[in-house]
């Protein structure tokens, strides 16, 4: 257990972060080439303005109508998004990790409140889970591996908040979670997880097209 | 089954799908998908499916899916499944079955109205999706036989109802002697260079619409306007090749209205009330021929009048008594952002203006737009059956007083007009140009 976690947060892990970082940078390149290779026109379209009008209003909870019209949804999207973010990133355990390593720390998270927030990620990955079995319209466009990036999603967080409490076995939960937690970013780049990647461009580009040549809304 | 559709003359409801497909082979039609998607598409298409999460909150922004009790297959994204992700899935190797399905989902069961870009939360362009497919279908020669037809009528005539050489002027001077009889020295100036606008329509305006270039004659008449039409090629701005997905055609129809527009030498092109012609002239044409925005300023009816009014070049006589409701067409208030313009003119020509809801970039579409109706009827009630929220939609408006329905784009009317006639709603239907040339001041 000892190997594997020394393997876990050696190698793999720079790996991991490897993969994240240079598997995104490699997928926002080529989609960037391809545009310039492609489709140059879309660049002449492209307005700061009408991009960031278009994200403000759609990363603002209620702020666009389709948000309206699915209240609870919004909330558990909301939720979802910024603890998925926030909570690996200030959580003090791995931050002790970062100062250990690297000499560098920042603000954390009480531990109870990264607590809350890893189950506000785990209930709304259930509730996604649901939410693309019971309706008929998520169901129907569902495939398999829509079910695989929940699982890779809600793997770290599950995994975390056992070894965390310290159920069942210990050594084995935290190597879990490591494991699973560097499979997510690994993940992310080439899997519809890159929609983090992605979804700002094609948000400015609908923005783009509908402020500056439609005059219209897009929220 | 090849065999079988050697043997006898195919039966299907739509001749264009099913000759079309008689012929295919599984080669062709693998050629075909990829010279689309490896030549003809980019970033755009293969961003776009790569970062849909499959989350259905496109669906309820599509007529078709809400006036099917929330079927999925009609949801936006639930047609981009049946379709382009069955297809890249494959690599193109999918039946001439399939393709058949693909032309009546693509053709007949999507507007292209871009509703549902409002309701993705990435911002995908769905309808941009189903061009391409329609894109494939008019490559494999798939296409609707009644919306093919429009487009050989382009191909032939540049005009989408084969209007001949000769009827086109007899029909604007025939108009010109009607209107005559109102104001006796009305003229529809042909050809004037220089003039500021040339005034163009789309093609069933003379060919069995011919009241509304009376009425648009009248209007620019009184209001003092320098203009003119052409007497050949070049004066329908209509454009169902851009809606079959033959781009090369709708490159040759929308450069013939721009050079006729240039060689007029007018300052710009004002439109009639249609939504789609708008969308091709002011956003699809313009870039296929490599503009950014057209190469002329566009204005459309809307906005023309809303000028014309606001200037007092067109004042009013007495203001239209019955409540109306407005519609806003996708193509010119989605497309071209004229819903607060639209509202500006009926409020100025009627006396009470009664919203429907949703209204402005939200409203419902007709069902018609997008080529839909152009498919003609053996999908009559495909559209009918599939806007049954618009008709619910309309009821509410008359519930709340309103009486006329009016809809500034052609497309918009004549399929309200069916919506109105199947679920018998009982709403008057206008253009604005109806309402402006009865109440506006006369000489």
């Amino acid at each position: 257990m000892h190997e594997l976690y020394g393997l876990l947060t050696g190698p793999l892990a720079w790996a991991a972060f490897f993969v994240f970082i240079g598997g995104s940078l490699y997928r926002l390149a080529t989609m960037l080439i391809l545009v310039h290779k492609k489709e140059k026109f879309i660049f002449t379209y492209m307005s700061w303005k009408y991009s960031f009008r278009s994200i403000f209003h759609w990363i603002i909870p209620f702020a666009t109508t389709n948000w309206k019209k699915h209240p609870v949804l919004t909330i558990v999207t909301f939720a979802f998004h910024i603890c998925l973010f926030l909570t690996p990133l200030f959580l003090l355990a791995h931050i002790v990790l970062w100062d250990e390593a690297w000499h560098i720390s920042w603000w954390s998270l009480p531990d109870s409140l990264a607590d809350m927030m890893t189950l506000v990620v785990v209930g709304a990955c259930v509730f996604y889970l649901i939410r693309r079995i019971s309706l008929p319209e998520v169901q129907y466009v569902t495939s398999a591996s829509d079910y695989v990036i929940l699982l890779i999603v809600a793997a770290p967080f599950v995994t975390g908040f056992i070894a965390y409490h310290q159920w069942l076995n210990y050594p084995l939960f935290l190597n879990l979670h490591i494991l699973s937690g560097e499979i997510m970013l690994v993940a992310i780049p080439f899997t519809r997880l890159s929609h983090m990647i992605f979804s700002p461009f094609t948000r400015a580009y609908m923005g783009s097209e509908f402020g500056a040549v439609r005059h219209a809304k897009d929220w | 089954m090849t065999e079988a559709a050697k043997k006898e003359t195919p039966k299907g409801l739509d001749q264009g799908i099913e000759v079309g497909a008689s012929s295919l082979t599984g080669e062709k039609i693998e050629g075909v998908i990829k010279s689309v998607l490896d030549n003809e598409t980019g970033a755009r298409l293969k961003t776009y499916v790569d970062t849909c999460i499959h989350c259905g909150l496109c669906s309820e922004a599509c007529h078709y899916y809400l006036s099917h009790d929330n079927d999925p297959r009609y949801s936006p994204v639930g047609k981009v499944k049946q379709t382009m992700w069955e297809m890249l899935r494959k690599k193109g190797k999918v039946s001439p079955e399939f393709i058949k399905k693909a032309a009546v989902i693509s053709h007949t069961e999507c507007n292209l109205c871009k509703r549902c870009a409002m309701y993705c939360p990435f911002g995908i362009d769905i309808a941009y999706i189903m061009s391409v497919v329609r894109r494939i279908i008019h490559r494999l020669g798939v296409t609707p036989l009644y919306i093919q037809d429009t487009a050989h009528s382009h191909a032939v005539t540049m005009n989408q109802m084969w209007v001949k050489g000769d009827e086109w002027p007899d029909t604007l001077q025939w108009q010109e002697e009607e209107a005559q009889d109102e104001i006796p020295c009305l003229r529809i100036p042909l050809d004037k260079e220089g003039a500021d606008i040339m005034y163009s329509v789309i093609a069933p305006e003379p060919k069995f619409q011919a009241q509304l270039i009376y009425q648009a004659a009248v209007i620019m008449d009184v209001a003092g306007v320098n203009w003119t039409m052409p007497s050949g090629i070049g004066w329908d701005n209509s454009d169902m090749a851009m809606f079959t997905g033959d781009n090369e055609l709708m490159g040759r129809i929308k450069r013939t209205h721009y050079e006729t527009a240039s060689r007029l030498k007018v300052k710009r092109i004002v439109m009639g009330e249609c939504g789609h012609a708008f969308r091709s002239v002011y956003d699809m044409g313009n870039r296929w021929l490599g503009w950014r925005e057209p190469p002329i300023p566009i204005v459309h009816a809307i906005d023309f009048y809303y000028e014309l009014i606001k200037s007092g070049k067109i004042k009013i006589a007495k203001k239209y008594d019955q409540p109306v409701t407005l519609h806003d067409p996708c193509n010119v208030v989605r497309g071209g952002g004229l819903h607060e313009k639209a509202r500006y003119v009926i409020r100025a020509i009627c006396e009470e203006l009664i919203e429907m809801h949703p209204n402005r970039e939200h409203n419902y579409c007709c069902a018609a737009g997008g080529g839909v109706i152009n498919c003609g009827p053996p999908y009559k009630m495909t559209r009918v059956h599939g806007n049954k929220i618009k008709a619910e939609q309309l009821f509410a408006a008359k519930a709340k007083g309103a009486k006329t329905l009016v809809t500034p784009c052609h497309n918009c009317h004549s399929g309200l007009e069916d919506i109105v006639h199947h679920y018998e709603v009982g709403l008057g239907l206008k253009f604005i140009s109806d309402i402006l040339y009865e109440v506006m001041e006369k000489p």
